[in-house]
């Protein structure tokens, strides 16, 4: 898919599952991809691998997005890339808990990681983009929070929040040609999802749980320049479970 | 390097910033409401990124939400400086 020339794309979260799949398939498509990770960098340096293999240009930017503090990572990946023209905040962390047993420290790392972290990336994007009068900021949400899931208030409330989040910010900022939607997965086949029981992916309509690389093919084309006219929505990759 | 900031240096960086958002120079003054030149809250914001990478001046949002004419803006801005 086209997308502007030299483009620097920054996909936090990128060492592994969703995060990798979606920085190789913007690779695929020619951006030059900023491989985000926190703590694994063996898998983020993996994905640079696979990205240099195939003929495209990366690199690895090691970072805590949740300690809110996104400009020396934006600056490292605008020296060394170029500047960024499209940002996917992917990165998430999970503490699953009843409500009733939640701690605060669980509430507060997965709202931090899943949602304020988003917030503080996307505001430092967007001042370069809008400049540009061209961006494109895509989140990664999920299924649960526009659904109930039980044991995950706090991902529900964060994830809940980034969709709300992302319609408001695209609102703000649509007329500078810059796009903000989200990409909302369902059950897809990741570290975070290995022990999902058989009934539940009976509930699923499409009776299969999904790939990363149908979550990335979503965020490939919202990155795009063919999706100039899209922005404030969620594209929700479940199988038709939110149907 | 900030630049230094003047009033005439800082009506200077407005003047020439405001024809990108579509505003007609020629009704361009001090005394001219941004609801006239039909300067929207989003065109105040980038001008107010404008001015901080300019004189390393930075305006919040509460800051932009009193600004009503070009001369608030050139003077808000000159008084965070001193």
């Amino acid at each position: 898919m086209s997308r502007p020339d030299n483009a620097t794309a920054l996909v936090t979260g990128a060492s592994k599952g969703i995060g990798a799949a979606i920085a190789k398939a913007l690779a695929a498509d020619g951006w030059n991809v900023a491989v985000n990770y926190r703590s694994d960098e063996d898998g983020a340096k993996a994905t640079v691998k696979a990205i240099e293999e195939a003929g495209g240009t990366a690199k690895a930017f090691q970072s805590d997005v949740s300690n809110g503090a996104p400009d020396e990572l934006f600056k490292q990946v605008e020296d060394e890339l170029g500047p960024v023209i499209a940002l996917v905040n992917n990165a998430g962390v999970n503490a699953d808990g009843l409500a009733i047993q939640m701690d605060d420290e669980a509430w507060d790392r997965v709202i931090a990681t899943n949602l304020t972290a988003a917030f503080r990336l996307t505001r430092r994007a967007m001042r370069p983009m809008i400049k540009a009068r061209h961006g494109r900021i895509v989140n990664i949400a999920s299924v649960v929070g526009p659904r109930a899931n039980a044991g995950q208030s706090n991902y529900a409330a964060a994830k809940a929040g980034l969709i709300g989040m992302t319609k408001t910010v695209a609102a703000e900022v649509a007329r500078r040609g810059v796009t903000v939607n989200a990409v909302a997965p369902g059950f897809i086949e990741t570290d975070m999802t290995k022990d999902i029981p058989e009934a539940v992916i009976d509930a699923i309509p499409a009776r299969r749980v999904g790939a990363p690389d149908d979550v990335a093919a979503a965020v490939r084309f919202l990155a795009s320049d063919d999706a100039g006219y899209v922005t404030g929505t969620t594209l929700f990759v479940d199988g038709g479970m939110s149907a | 390097m900030a630049a230094t900031v003047t009033p005439e240096a800082v009506e200077k960086t407005v003047v020439e910033a405001l024809p990108q958002f579509g505003v007609d120079e020629s009704q361009i003054s001090r005394d001219a409401t941004f609801e006239e030149l039909d300067v929207d809250s989003l065109d105040l914001a980038e001008l107010s990124q404008i001015i901080e990478d300019e004189y390393g001046v930075q305006l919040k949002g509460d800051d932009v939400g009193k600004i009503k004419t070009v001369g608030d803006a050139i003077d808000l801005v000159v008084s965070r400086a001193g």
